[in-house]
């Protein structure tokens, strides 16, 4: 019984070892310092196990091949032999559980290990079924928003303040950190300090209605100039670039603005996400689909059909006017 | 031993319920009871395990569109709250009930007829909720409902209400039952079977009684709380109008991570009365394994923030029940290590129920091993609602309490029906829950390290999940299919297995002395022990006591810790009133989630029934004190 578990379980090692190069939601491919103490500590934390369960199963092993042999010795002396045995376990358990609550202990002071250092602070407010993201502009020192993705710089610690906006989520980054829960009324913190750029995605892990499957957001990890240059783009208002007297923009304002703003223009709807400069985004409606035109004038037309319960409803329109408000949003670098 | 026929033919007539409807609506009987329970309960896993069949189904390919998620979210949320409050602790009450009086080699339970109240209430929880389900209003948020979700603001309609109904229905139920195997243990032991005699099973039903007592209270409050603020408006647990959040929680784990080791430890019974029958020797470390389970009650109430590590409390005091959490692995660890000391010690017999044993071992050590990983408090912020509990979860309930309870099942069937199970079949029952079992949720934790959430109704292709979740659902078909195989050879021996005999396995506990399967009076005589293994000691002969009247239902009462008998105590008949308690409490609990004025109106028909089944009907003085001459 024991050896087809064990070559099962090689298997999967292997499937696992190939498929964790790829995760870009995943504990076993480490990209900043929390995500790697963690890591370590998985390991370690398997390892003992693994030879813990390779200990009991050897045990019960043997125990069932003395007891079905016939040569049997002294008796009296072999349960004399169990009774110490039995103190030599208790002694194992002990010494195996003290390393582990020690190796738990420092990996949880890693996580930590930032708080009493400046970082840069990033406020994230769940909604069911989407992320604000808000960043402090560096000109201005106000506020600016944003949803659905985070961007991180490169080798700098990143302080997330995580709250929600109605019932309780979970902010995970596995590439980065650990996870932290958005509980109405209250502010929770969580260090980020990535060390790998790239694409990562995040997602809601506390189970928070209808569509938590499809509440996740992307996570970019980038060079600090990068970085800048990224946040300086999202400081800017829309009207900038974008044509605000075209069909599509009279469009938003008397359709959408209710619930979306559009900084620069005179959409102000705080309701939903802020779509200032949501064609510079990966993906919309919360990680669910990839941003292309042809898919933000699918959402717009049928939301409640790629996303059933979502809050946003769908608004009537003729063919040539979703057209134009795609392009519109579209342009909205 | 020496049973006249007189003698029997009057405790029979004494004993027999009424026939027909009459006896099934009114019957005391704790093996007729546990026979509801258990067969209530094992459809109830058949339903909810179908639901989990549909489930893995939806998640073989990703984006599939099986489920919608409104389906997804009710399914998953019936399955939990099903197989935790409807399956698990229910059919851990039902093996008390019907094997704990037959181990006492007493008649009965301490109150058969609030025995009889459990099941009816227990029966009402149960179809509160299937019932809603059949006329979709399913609840739909877990089998937690953590608020402000579960709120007035978030949750309109009554899924949320009947959710937390339920709770209250069960509760009640398991509260009157632990209350009733807590007192038939401490006072109906027979003579000569102190506290120090009694089998590790007792001890386990016991010590699951005891946790059930002190932890049941903490749901019902919160549940009570919840209702509350959502029918009437109290802010418990909302922050804006001064509540807490969190409160819900706390509160909520107080209870459900004790619930798991209340699931648990009654388990551990049947291992230790399974190990020690087929290893054909006393089980090794009696005093060790009852120490283990003590503490595993005790520590079981100080773990309960490890749920909450991802919450934001302070760290240190998260690192406290970190060691609390891994503490419990010492307990449980020795147990193991005095189950296979009893294995290394005996001469072992691989009968099915044995094999379940050895499945046991090698799967619940994998849970208790992961859960020593969620208990990390760093660790579960990577681990923690990912399926990496999920596959936690289920090896710690089925390896650690189901495999178990299948092997209970085995083991003794034969003495509850006469005949035994088929050892081929049973064999084949157990490859393919044991395979299937591992094979459908091993890939669980991979998944989670993947970074695969719980709850989710989909999840997009290309993140590497959709082969192990394919392996997964293969698992999890076979496993069903082996419990369909298991349920078959029941129903077969049921009607064509062969005789059993009263002690086919050479069982070592009184059950065994009694004829299979046992008469409503369960034992002639009451028996007088002398050791740990009666029916081993004194090379099998077993000493009897005389003097309860036979023209009367009457049980021994004795001692708490040593035994000594102490009074006949009559033992209540059939009775009406306990069914109808149950609707009175049943109307007044459903009626409540639609208006407060319910338990106001509905309080009056309780107080009515309570008074009709406590009316006084027999003359006191008639039972006393016992005159013993030792």
């Amino acid at each position: 019984m024991v050896r087809p578990a064990m070559s099962r379980s090689t298997s999967v090692i292997a499937m696992l070892i190939l498929s964790a190069c790829t995760g870009v939601q995943s504990p076993l491919a480490p990209a900043g310092d929390q995500a790697s103490a963690l890591h370590m500590l998985l390991i370690v934390m398997t390892v003992v196990c693994g030879l813990v369960y390779l200990l009991v199963m050897g045990g019960l092993v043997w125990a069932l091949m003395r007891a079905r042999s016939r040569r049997r010795k002294d008796e009296g002396r072999a349960e004399k032999r169990v009774d110490r045995a039995l103190h030599v376990a208790a002694g194992v358990i002990v010494v195996g559980l003290t390393i582990l609550i020690t190796a738990s202990f420092f990996a949880d002071r890693a996580l930590f290990a930032t708080r009493g250092q400046d970082a840069m602070a990033v406020r994230v407010t769940g909604h069911q079924w989407w992320w604000r993201i808000e960043y402090r502009d560096p000109a201005s020192g106000r506020w600016i928003e944003t949803a659905n993705e985070l961007h991180l710089p490169l080798g700098r610690t990143t302080r997330v303040e995580l709250t929600s906006g109605d019932v309780i989520h979970s902010f995970w980054v596995p590439n980065v950190s650990g996870k932290i829960d958005m509980i109405p009324g209250r502010r929770n913190l969580l260090d980020l300090t990535p060390r790998r750029t790239g694409w990562f995605r995040g997602a809601c892990t506390e189970f928070c209605g209808a569509q938590h499957a499809h509440m996740a957001f992307d996570v970019k990890v980038e060079a600090p100039a990068d970085f800048d240059l990224w946040l300086k783009t999202q400081a800017a208002p829309a009207a900038s670039g974008a044509p605000v007297t075209g069909r599509g923009a009279q469009l938003f304002a008397t359709k959408c603005a209710a619930c979306h703003r559009i900084r620069g223009t005179s959409a102000t709807g705080r309701a939903g996400p802020d779509l200032t400069h949501i064609a510079a985004r990966r993906s919309i409606a919360a990680g669910t689909l990839p941003m292309t035109r042809g898919a933000l004038q699918g959402w717009i037309a049928q939301p409640q059909a790629l996303k059933p319960g979502t809050s946003m409803p769908a608004v009537p329109l003729l063919p040539a006017d979703a057209d134009a408000l795609a392009a519109y949003l579209a342009r909205l670098r | 031993m020496t049973a006249d026929a007189t003698l029997i033919e009057r405790l029979d007539e004494r004993w027999r319920d009424p026939p027909g409807l009459r006896g099934f609506l009114t019957t005391v009987d704790h093996k007729r009871i546990a026979a509801r329970y258990i067969v209530t309960a094992l459809f109830l896993m058949f339903l909810a395990g179908m639901l989990a069949l549909d489930m893995r189904w939806q998640l073989s390919v990703a984006e599939n569109t099986r489920m919608s998620p409104q389906l997804y979210n009710e399914s998953f949320s019936l399955h939990g709250s099903t197989m935790l409050f409807l399956v698990s602790v229910p059919l851990m009450e039902a093996m008390a009930f019907w094997l704990v009086p037959l181990m006492l080699g007493t008649r009965n339970m301490a109150f058969p007829r609030l025995g009889a109240f459990s099941f009816w209430l227990y029966f009402g929880g149960v179809l509160t909720l299937w019932i809603a389900h059949a006329i979709d209003i399913t609840p739909d948020l877990g089998w937690f409902e953590y608020p402000p979700l579960s709120g007035p603001s978030y949750s309109p309609g009554h899924r949320a209400d009947i959710w937390a109904q339920m709770i209250t229905f069960t509760e009640v139920a398991a509260l009157a039952a632990s209350v009733n195997v807590a007192a038939t243990i401490l006072k109906m032991r027979p003579p000569g079977m102190t506290l120090t005699r009694m089998p590790v099973f007792l001890w386990a039903m016991l010590i699951a009684s005891i946790m059930t007592i002190l932890s049941m209270p903490a749901v019902m409050l919160v549940t009570s709380m919840l209702i509350a603020d959502r029918l009437v408006s109290t802010h418990f647990f909302s922050p804006a109008g001064g509540g807490d959040t969190l409160l819900f929680q706390h509160l909520f784990w107080f209870f459900g991570h004790p619930e798991v080791y209340i699931i648990f430890v009654p388990a551990t019974g049947f291992i230790s009365s399974i190990v020690e029958t087929f290893s054909r020797r006393t089980l090794f470390g009696h005093a060790a394994l009852v120490l283990s389970m003590i503490s595993i009650g005790a520590l079981a109430f100080g773990l309960w923030v490890h749920h909450m590590f991802a919450v934001g409390l302070p760290r240190l005091g998260n690192d406290f029940y970190t060691a609390a959490s891994m503490a419990i692995a010492l307990p449980a660890g020795l147990q193991i290590f005095c189950w296979i000391a009893t294995i290394w010690l005996g001469r072992i017999r691989l009968a099915t129920p044995m094999l379940w044993i050895l499945g046991f071992v090698a799967t619940f050590v994998i849970g208790g091993l992961s859960g020593v990983m969620t208990a990390s408090a760093a660790l579960d912020l990577q681990l923690t609602d990912t399926y990496f509990v999920v596959a936690h979860l289920h090896y710690v309930l089925i390896g650690g309490a189901i495999f178990p309870l299948l092997g209970a099942f085995a083991y003794w069937y034969p003495k509850a029906t006469g005949r035994l199970m088929s050892e081929r079949w049973g064999k084949v029952a157990f490859v393919l829950i044991v395979g299937g079992f591992n094979l459908g949720f091993m890939p669980m934790h991979f998944l989670g390290l993947m970074g695969m959430p719980r709850r989710v109704y989909t999840y997009p292709p290309g993140m590497g999940w959709e082969t192990l979740n394919q392996v997964a659902t293969a698992g999890s078909a076979i496993a069903v299919a082996g419990g369909l195989v298991f349920v078959g050879n029941a129903l077969w021996a049921y009607w064509r297995g062969q005789p059993a005999g009263d002690d086919p396995w050479g069982g070592s506990t009184l059950e065994w002395a009694s004829p299979s399967p046992p008469p409503p009076y369960n034992m002639a005589h009451v028996p007088v022990v002398h050791g740990l293994t009666p029916m081993w000691d004194d090379a099998g002969r077993l000493d009897v006591m005389d003097g309860l009247r036979p023209d009367r239902r009457e049980v021994l009462v004795t001692s708490v810790t040593d035994a000594i008998p102490l009074y006949r105590q009559k033992s209540a008949a059939p009775s009406i009133w306990p069914l109808l308690a149950a609707l009175a409490v049943s109307a007044m609990f459903i009626g409540s989630i639609f208006t407060p004025w319910a338990i106001v109106v509905g309080a009056a028909p309780v107080a009515a029934t309570l008074t009709g089944w406590f009316w006084p009907s027999r003359p006191r003085s008639r039972s006393g004190p016992l005159g013993v001459n030792a």
